[in-house]
C-alpha cells in the first residue's frame, strides 16, 4: 500500500474514533475452532446483561455465524463501558465435512455444517478487516499455540493496529499450559481463565475496560 | 501430453508418480496484485501442487487468501488448505512511519499446499518440519 492509502486509512480511523467516541466499540472474539470463545461471549455476556449469545458445543464450528451482542455495559473502578460483542466462528484454513461425520452425524447434515461452517470463516475474516474496533483472542491453554492460524490471525490484527488481547481460557483443565502461549506470543499480554468456571473473569473485565474503554 | 513416454506405472502425468513444487520469487509476485497472488496460489494448490513462496504474503493478503479459499471448499474435492509459515520473529519492530510510508516488510518464506496432502509435524520459531504425501 502506498502513502496516500496508508495516510487516508489513518485519518479516516482517528475521524471514525471522534465522532463515534460514545458509540460503543464492536469488539470480536476471534481464535481457532473450539477454544471457547461462545463460552466466553456468553459468560460475559450473562454477567452483564443476563443473556447468552449461542449455543456452546464441544463439536468444532458449532459457532457458523458471528452473533452480535450490542451495548454490553461493563463497570470497572466507578467508570462505565459500553462494547458491542461479536462471537465469531474459529477460524482455520480447511474444512473436511468427513469430520463431522465422527460426532453422529449422517453425510448430509455433515457437508451442510461444512458449507456453513467455510461461511461463517469468510464472514469472520470480513469482520476483522472492515468491521471490529478491538479483539479478543481466545486460545485453549491446553493445546500447542505455535499454529499457523493464531500466527496468521494475530499478524492480521497487529496490522491493523487493532487492540488485542489474549486470553489463555480452560485452565480449569489438568494440561492447561499458560506460559506455552504467553512465550508464543511475548508481545501481547496474556490473561489466564476458564470462562466455563468463571475463574479470573475480574481480570479479564479489567482488562477489558482497560483495552477496549 | 501427446508423444510423451509413459513413466514407470504406465501413466503418462508425471505428476502422479510425485509431488510437483512450484518456487515463485518475489519478482514474480511484485507486480501482482493482491487477487492475482491468491488466484496463483489457489490454482496451483487446487491442482496438487505445492507452492512456495520467497517472499510471502501482506497480513491482509493472508487474510483474503482465507476468505478466498473458504468460497472454495467443496466436499469431495477441495477440503482447503494447509500454510505455514515462521512467526514474526519480533512484532513491533517496524516503526508508525514504515507503516504509513507502506515499507511494510512481509518477508518470510511461506509453503501453501492442498490440506489433504501436506501435514506440519512439527513448528517452532525457526524449525517447521512437514509431511508431504502423494496423491
Amino acid at each position: 500500500m502506498g502513502l496516500l492509502t496508508n495516510l487516508r486509512d489513518s485519518i479516516s480511523r482517528v475521524t471514525d474514533g471522534l465522532f463515534a467516541a460514545d458509540e460503543p466499540k464492536r469488539i470480536g472474539i476471534y481464535g481457532p475452532p473450539n477454544a471457547g470463545k461462545t463460552t466466553l461471549a456468553n459468560r460475559i455476556a450473562r454477567d452483564w446483561t443476563g443473556d447468552a449469545v449461542g449455543p456452546e458445543s464441544h463439536i468444532p464450528h458449532e459457532t457458523r455465524r458471528a452473533r452480535r451482542k450490542e451495548n454490553v455495559e461493563i463497570e470497572r473502578n466507578g467508570r462505565k463501558v459500553t462494547i458491542d460483542i461479536v462471537d465469531t466462528p474459529g477460524v482455520t484454513t480447511k474444512v473436511d465435512y468427513k469430520e463431522f461425520l465422527d460426532h453422529d452425524m449422517d453425510k448430509e447434515d455433515a457437508v451442510r455444517r461444512s458449507r456453513e461452517a467455510t461461511e461463517g470463516v469468510a464472514e469472520a475474516m470480513h469482520w476483522l478487516r472492515e468491521d471490529v474496533d478491538g479483539v479478543i483472542y481466545v486460545l485453549d491453554s491446553t493445546t500447542d499455540p505455535f499454529t499457523q492460524v493464531n500466527t496468521m490471525l494475530i499478524g492480521i490484527i497487529e496490522s491493523q493496529d487493532l487492540p488485542a488481547l489474549i486470553l489463555a481460557n480452560k485452565t480449569d483443565l489438568s494440561g492447561s499450559d499458560v506460559q506455552q502461549i504467553a512465550n508464543a506470543f511475548p508481545q501481547h499480554e496474556t490473561i489466564p481463565l476458564s470462562a466455563l468456571e468463571g475463574e479470573n473473569m475480574d481480570e479479564v473485565y479489567t482488562k477489558i475496560a482497560e483495552y477496549f474503554g | 501430453m501427446p508423444g510423451a513416454t509413459p513413466d514407470v506405472d504406465g501413466n503418462d502425468d508425471p505428476a502422479d508418480d510425485g509431488v510437483r513444487i512450484d518456487m515463485i520469487s518475489g519478482a514474480r509476485m511484485e507486480g501482482l496484485t493482491s487477487m492475482e497472488k491468491i488466484r496463483l496460489i489457489l490454482d496451483g494448490v487446487r491442482e496438487g501442487n505445492i507452492v512456495i513462496l520467497e517472499e510471502g504474503l501482506s497480513p491482509d493478503e493472508e487474510s483474503k487468501l482465507i476468505e478466498v479459499t473458504m468460497t472454495e471448499i467443496s466436499p469431495d474435492d477441495f477440503t482447503g488448505i494447509e500454510i505455514e509459515t515462521y512467526p514474526k520473529p519480533e512484532s513491533g519492530n517496524q516503526s508508525f512511519l514504515d507503516r504509513l510510508m507502506g515499507r511494510e516488510s512481509t518477508q518470510k518464506l511461506t509453503v501453501i499446499g492442498p490440506a489433504n496432502r501436506i501435514e506440519t509435524l512439527h513448528k517452532d520459531e525457526n524449525l517447521i518440519s512437514t509431511l508431504v504425501s502423494r496423491k
